[in-house]
């Protein structure tokens, strides 16, 4: 099966490792942390009350600092490997799979895109990776380090947006964070099926369009990429 | 201050006989009081069992004084009576007399320095027996001087100053009125024993917890009445009444913390420090200030997890107190929450009489009805309520006009904000009354409560006399027209610290309809009031959940239909 989904070059499909292993335990550690921490947030929120408040600030702030600690190494992870370029917007395709998801997913047509070697997010999974890091978890973690800050009082220069203000933010933030979730847990149940979606990430292997030259280069740079059965 | 844990044998059997008699005391008294559950009591005496504790003599410390005063001469006396006592004392003491003349304790006035009120009993109108003013006959039994009867005392006559209410320790001191009050009071202070002034004189020290509480435990007339927080349950505390006062650990007197200095001790309620912000201050440095961040500094939590560096915060916005007080009245001694006057004067056979029908955690039963006072209701191991305060107090005072329409009078009122950094969130015990005031100038009243005369509400009964003659005797205006109105007062909680361990839990504010749920305006978490926020977050949450749904729901129709065809 060779078409030209992506690009000018013509490709074919071949199963290699999208997702190293320090990704794959980035996006679940983080899955488990935001888990906990929706958790815990709306306990000291007091939206319930299933665990005590002080065990809820306890695991909230804990937490939230591993979850720091691993967002950092990210951020560097993502900027020495140059998988940062993955998350560069592009307009190619974004209305074809937006056209996808609001239409043509009812009259049972196929996915327009094809996970490629260079992009393995469709457009629009892209510009909504890189909103939630660069808009939402900067607002979730500078408000939660402000908070942070006020609450072992060290945060008097924040006297003059307040306490209440930072709350809001950080309240704000999870909201949109929630409701990612619910979006990104749904989009799990297009296209083939839920576990085609959620093996790679278990696993690492994809299937990827490749271009020869890409094809030829990881064959003789990085030959443990492919999936040998 | 060196508290002595180890006396010599022949203490520990004195200590021993003491204690056994004590015990053979409560025996012989306690079965008569817990077999019934309430008594009427006829007479008016004040002085029941429950108010008489503190007569109960307290076993002596070895002093760490320098001086042992049993060896003084000039104490081996005789004496017939207080003055020749303190005449003695300040012949070696004597810049005593100059140090006390300003303490409140005698002066009975305190000029507020922040609202230049002019307070202290000499004035203040209250919401318990209401007035001292015109009443030191009776009152001055808590008037650290001898001879206080009217407006006339001389307060420079520094041997009208008694030393041994203060000092002695043997606990057989005690005082009376200083004036007669009606035939129907003189009652209650026959029969006790007179006072071995040689053997008094003798056995001077610094004040213990006997020589404040005699008084500051039985303020508004009996046991715990007025404050929630001094009680006779703080003579000989166990560690879950009171941590510091704890009889077999720390044994705090109450010095031990309202340090002070020349006769001038740290601790006004008037002007209350609730923001200590000096906290232990430098090592060395000598602290006049009755603070828990005196000793405990202002981050006395753990610095090492994450809940200590919570708690050490909290103190910028929480008093200690908040917390750590978690019930006011414990111990098994109730206090006063509510009095209503209007039902006072009510006789069997022309005499006054005390209805018990409250029976207290330590068994002893307490007055709910009074001839003389009205009716009463108590609270034990009651919650505080909580208010912004920065430590200023204002009060309603004899000369200030009010509107009763507004509802009840604020007998004090006191300031402080959320967003003010002098305030805390303080505990208070809250004091509710129906008494009389002057209904045509709108103002509180003073009454002639005590005395022979025919006006002494306390024998006649008649609150309209007691008020004229209360008002007239000061020249204060009155319009001979009186009615009732409410009254609240507000007492900030500082005793009764409970062990670390009782202190509140997070969730006891950090909740929904949590202890702090009627103060607003501010952020706290935990309490679910953010109702804007909650209803925003709800309708994204829910519509984002609504969005996926219908876009799964028309999915699966298409697949049908295309399936199907």
């Amino acid at each position: 099966m060779s078409e030209q989904t992506n690009g000018q070059m013509p490709t074919t499909p071949h199963t290699i490792q999208v997702f190293r292993l320090f990704e794959r335990i980035w996006h679940w550690s983080q899955a488990a942390s935001i888990f906990m921490l929706v958790f815990t947030g709306l306990a000291i929120h007091g939206t319930h009350s299933l665990i005590s408040f002080g065990t809820a600030v306890k695991l909230h702030t804990g937490v939230a600092l591993a979850l720091l600690l691993l967002w950092i190494f990210a951020t560097f992870w993502l900027f020495t490997t140059g998988q940062w370029r993955h998350y560069i917007p592009t307009e190619k395709n974004l209305l074809k799979v937006a056209r996808f998801y609001a239409f043509d997913i009812f009259k049972g047509v196929e996915h327009p895109y094809h996970k490629t070697y260079r992009r393995k997010h469709n457009p629009l999974q892209a510009i909504t990776y890189l909103l939630v890091k660069i808009v939402i978890f900067p607002a979730i973690w500078i408000s939660g380090i402000a908070y942070l800050l006020i609450s072992i009082g060290q945060g008097d220069f924040l006297g003059f947006i307040g306490i209440g203000f930072i709350a809001l933010v950080h309240s704000a933030a999870a909201i949109a964070i929630i409701v990612f979730i619910i979006a990104h847990l749904y989009l799990l149940t297009t296209g083939h099926s839920f576990k085609e979606h959620v093996m790679p990430m278990i696993t690492g292997y994809d299937e990827v369009e490749l271009t020869v030259e890409e094809w030829a280069f990881l064959e003789s740079n990085e030959p443990d990429k492919f999936k040998h059965d | 201050m060196d508290i002595n844990k180890h006396p010599g044998s022949r203490h520990s059997l004195l200590l021993l006989t003491l204690t056994g008699l004590l015990i053979l005391v409560i025996f012989l008294l306690s079965p008569a009081n817990a077999d019934h559950p309430e008594e009427i009591e006829l007479g008016i005496s004040e002085y029941t069992q429950t108010d008489q504790k503190h007569a109960v003599s307290t076993t002596r410390q070895e002093s760490s004084s320098t001086t042992d005063h049993r060896e003084i001469e000039s104490l081996k006396g005789p004496f017939s009576n207080g003055p020749e006592v303190t005449k003695a004392c300040l012949e070696c003491h004597n810049t005593a007399g100059h140090q006390f003349k300003k303490n409140k304790h005698w002066t009975w006035e305190y000029k507020h320095p922040k609202t230049g009120q002019l307070l202290g009993k000499k004035h203040l109108v209250n919401n318990f027996c209401t007035n001292a003013r015109g009443n030191e006959g009776m009152c001055a039994q808590c008037h650290a001087g001898y001879n206080l009867k009217d407006d006339n005392f001389d307060y420079d006559n520094e041997e009208n100053m008694d030393c041994l209410v203060c000092h002695e320790s043997t606990g057989t001191y005690y005082k009376t009125p200083t004036t007669s009050g009606s035939p129907a009071c003189s009652i209650m202070f026959d029969g006790k024993d007179a006072i071995d002034w040689v053997k008094v004189a003798q056995s001077v020290q610094m004040p213990g917890r006997t020589n404040c509480g005699k008084c500051h435990f039985y303020g508004g007339g009996g046991d715990n009445v007025k404050h929630g927080d001094l009680s006779s349950a703080l003579f000989k505390p166990t560690k879950d009444i009171d941590v510091h006062m704890d009889a077999q650990g720390l044994d705090f007197s109450c010095i031990t913390c309202h340090v002070g200095e020349g006769h001038e001790w740290a601790g006004s309620r008037y002007q209350m420090t609730v923001n200590d912000e000096d906290g232990t201050g430098k090592p060395g440095m000598p602290r006049e200030v009755a603070s828990c961040a005196s000793c405990h500094s202002n981050s006395p939590h753990s610095i090492t997890t994450v809940l200590g560096n919570k708690l050490n915060n909290h103190t910028r916005k929480v008093a200690c107190e908040t917390c750590h007080i978690p019930e006011i009245a414990r111990g098994g001694v109730a206090t006063e929450v509510e009095w209503d006057w209007r039902t006072m004067g009510k006789l069997e056979n022309g005499e006054g009489y005390k209805l018990k029908e409250y029976t207290q955690g330590d068994g002893h039963h307490r007055a709910t009805y009074k001839s003389i006072k009205g009716s009463f209701s108590y609270a034990e191991n009651l919650q505080p309520m909580y208010a912004w305060f920065d430590g200023t107090m204002n009060y309603t005072t004899i000369d200030m006009k009010f509107d009763p329409e507004k509802g009840p009078v604020d007998i004090n009122s006191f300031s402080g904000a959320h967003d003010d950094p002098e305030s805390r969130i303080y505990p208070f015990k809250r004091m509710k009354t129906t008494q009389p005031y002057d209904k045509g100038n709108n103002t509180l009243v003073y009454m002639e409560l005590w005395g022979d005369t025919d006006s002494a509400l306390w024998g006649n009964y008649d609150f309209g006399e007691s008020i004229e003659a209360g008002m007239k005797k000061f020249k204060l205006p009155y319009s001979g027209e009186w009615g009732f109105v409410e009254t609240l007062s507000y007492w900030p909680i500082n005793h009764m610290v409970a062990p670390k361990e009782d202190a509140l839990d997070c969730n006891e504010c950090h909740a929904k309809q949590g202890r702090l749920q009627d103060l607003e305006g501010f952020y706290m978490p935990g309490t679910g009031n953010s109702k804007w926020l909650d209803l925003i977050g709800m309708l994204a949450i829910l519509g984002t959940l609504a969005g996926v749904l219908v876009h799964a729901g028309i999915r699966w129709i298409a697949t049908k239909r295309r399936t199907s065809q």
